[in-house]
């Protein structure tokens, strides 16, 4: 009835103007893409651009500083051959793994207990875990740095690994009690009917069904630790015990003087194992992001 | 296998809410017991604890023997199969089935001995190297019974298990269960609010209503002399139907006054019993099936028969049911599918007063 009324005129311009909507959407996409690609891959991009340059092409100011006349791969075999820089990367390395370990084991019993153990205040103490993640570094380093330099380990890459914990610990107890919580709870009542105690059912059961979980928080844990600027400034002074973040930066300025190509070649190269990562394991970072966000 | 004790058993929660409140059940060895009961009724809770997924506020839980009250559901010697399946999505059907054996050590051979042969039981012995994404419902849940069978517990628990499955694979799988009891005998406690699968699975059924049991028995006796109003429209679908009447006569003769100037003589089997109502408001409770076309009773006794408009006719293929308002009160009858009856058409019903029921209104018992 309601279908006959409606004349035909009215649903060809209903379609028509549904087309246009579309249209105008997609070209606003597009173009915000576009932006944002623009904003997002320019420094890569002129980073790569000056660290193929030697360095006389680069202090050239006459040419387009957007294009290399002579690429050459100097800037990466210097740095690679300076014992210096790869000490960095061996402190960076160590680091991290240190790190991601200590946080995921912490966070993941964390969060276990916090989403499945019920008991009293364990609402009260999750929330105030992610509080924790709020508070900027920038203001913890004063602090900090008394409880390191009275634990002996201001200049040490291990005072390092004691600190960075507590950027990462949160926000991954934080993830990984979002993806427990969206477990069905009759899965632990059937593992404890099948004779598990707790450990076992972490281990055999939520550890193996929450490994999108576990991937996206050891991602973070190592994105946070690889890049960490503020401290490893704050609290590391020599050479021998910089990570790559302050290393490049520390050690490739010499007064006035900026070794921009080899700055450029160590922040690529700083920057590869990150993308690496996050080319392989994408897709597991955001499911874990949101298990997190919608049913934490 | 074991007897299955509870004892005033009580579960109040936090702020008082009592979910179960003090029921006492006794569960025979090999038996199949259903809970049934509409949903909140504590039917799940009673389950659960007995499973020792919830504490009991108090009472006693004593499963073949020994009381289980503070003993962890590892260590109670029973089986769960759960709404959802809750299947262990990360492992195989065989791993799934073997994982309790596994944790309580078992020997290697006997494990697979176990699963090979309650695999063999459920037909899932082609499943076994999949893992449980790749099951269809059924699978799973026989999946799921078959990491109860492998365990060969005292006790099987049911919650629900066929609420997930569309309705053919319901009727397929509630034989699938009662196939397997007659096949290892383990006690069973099963829950339900599907008043047919008790009826179909239960030697015994237990209905439950606000946390307590209205009444025990086997489903014939149910479903033929319930107790309360609860039971009697509880069991039984379409369920009874409930008129407000008035006894009215003496000892010798008892006439039920219905709505609408309807008569209907009580027969003389049943005058003592209800002689002491006499005078009284009641509620007179008759199931569909016995509200018929005249032509089904035309050789019975006691049946009396009053004229009714249905307002809607449902033809189901092997019946067809009629509905008609009598002072607001829906009433459903039970027609041989072969009588054409048309919406508004005044048709002749016959009461099977045989098989009529009397309620108090001031207590809802069954007189």
């Amino acid at each position: 009835m309601s279908a006959t009324a409606i004349p035909a005129s009215y649903t060809g311009r209903k379609l028509g103007s549904l087309r246009s909507e579309r249209r105008w959407a997609l070209w606003v996409a597009y173009a915000s893409l576009i932006i944002a690609c623009i904003i997002f891959l320019a420094p890569p991009f002129y980073m790569l651009v000056t660290s193929l340059k030697s360095s006389a092409e680069i202090s050239n100011l006459s040419g387009n500083p957007w294009l290399v006349k002579a690429p050459t791969l100097e800037n990466y075999i210097e740095l690679i051959n300076n014992p210096l820089f790869r000490g960095f990367f061996w402190n960076s390395i160590i680091i991290t793994v240190c790190v991601v370990i200590i946080s995921m084991v912490v966070s993941v019993l964390a969060a276990f207990a916090l989403a499945r153990m019920k008991f009293w205040g364990s609402q009260m103490l999750a929330t105030g875990v992610f509080l924790t993640y709020l508070v900027p570094d920038t203001l913890l380093f004063i602090p900090l740095y008394q409880i390191v330099g009275g634990l002996g380990l201001l200049n040490s890459i291990w005072g390092l690994v004691l600190i960075y914990p507590t950027l990462t610990v949160p926000f991954c107890t934080w993830i990984m009690i979002g993806y427990f919580a969206s477990i069905p709870k009759e899965l632990d009542e059937a593992a404890l009917i099948d004779g598990a105690n707790w450990m076992q059912m972490l281990t055999k059961i939520f550890i193996p069904v929450a490994l999108p979980g576990i991937i996206a928080a050891t991602i973070f844990a190592f994105t946070v630790s690889w890049a960490a600027f503020v401290y490893p400034t704050a609290f590391v002074t020599t050479p021998d015990q910089m990570p790559l973040t302050i290393g490049v930066v520390s050690q490739l300025i010499r007064g006035d003087t900026f070794a921009w190509g080899q700055i450029m070649a160590g922040a690529l190269m700083a920057a590869l194992p990150p993308v690496v990562v996050y080319a392989f394991l994408m897709d597991y970072y955001i499911a874990g992001l949101t298990a997190g966000a919608t049913k934490g | 296998m074991a007897q299955v004790h509870l004892r005033k058993i009580v579960k109040e929660y936090e702020g008082g809410v009592q979910a179960v409140k003090g029921i006492d059940l006794d569960i025979a060895d090999h038996e199949f017991v259903v809970l049934v009961g509409p949903s909140g009724c504590g039917k799940s809770t009673t389950l659960r604890m007995i499973a020792g997924l919830e504490e009991i506020s108090s009472g006693e839980i004593d499963i073949g023997g020994s009381i289980v009250n503070d003993v962890p559901p590892r260590d109670r010697d029973i089986a769960m199969v759960f709404q959802n399946y809750a299947l262990y999505p990360h492992m195989t059907v065989y791993d799934n089935m073997a994982f309790g054996l596994m944790l309580r050590k078992f020997d290697k051979t006997e494990i697979k001995r176990r699963v090979e042969n309650a695999a063999k039981i459920l037909d899932i012995g082609m499943l076994l190297d999949r893992k449980p994404k790749a099951l269809s419902g059924g699978q799973r849940q026989r999946v799921a019974m078959g990491r109860a069978i492998v365990r060969d517990p005292a006790v099987f628990l049911f919650d629900e298990p066929l609420s997930n499955l569309d309705a053919k694979l319901r009727v397929q799988m509630r034989t699938e269960i009662k196939k397997v009891h007659q096949t290892v005998k383990t006690t069973t406690i099963y829950v339900t609010h599907d008043q047919i699968e008790a009826m179909t699975l239960a030697d015994r059924v237990v209905v439950m209503n606000h946390g307590n049991i209205e009444q025990v028995g086997p489903p014939q006796e149910l479903y033929h002399h319930p107790r309360t109003r609860f039971v009697a429209g509880f069991i039984g679908s379409p369920s009874m139907n409930f008129m407000p009447a008035k006894l009215e006569g003496n000892g010798a003769a008892l006439t039920l006054h219905l709505p609408d100037g309807i008569r209907l003589p009580i027969p003389a089997a049943r005058t003592a019993r209800y002689a002491p109502h006499a005078g009284k408001d009641v509620l007179f409770g008759i199931r569909p099936e016995h509200l018929t076309e005249t032509r089904q009773t035309e050789h019975r006794a006691n049946v009396a028969v009053f004229e009714a408009a249905p307002e809607v006719v449902e033809p189901m293929g092997m019946e067809t049911l009629l509905h008609f308002w009598m002072q607001g009160h829906e009433i459903c009858a039970r027609f041989d599918p072969a009588v054409e009856v048309s919406p508004g058409q005044r048709v002749p019903m016959a009461v099977d007063m045989d098989q009529m029921h009397l309620i108090d209104p001031q207590t809802d018992l069954v007189l």
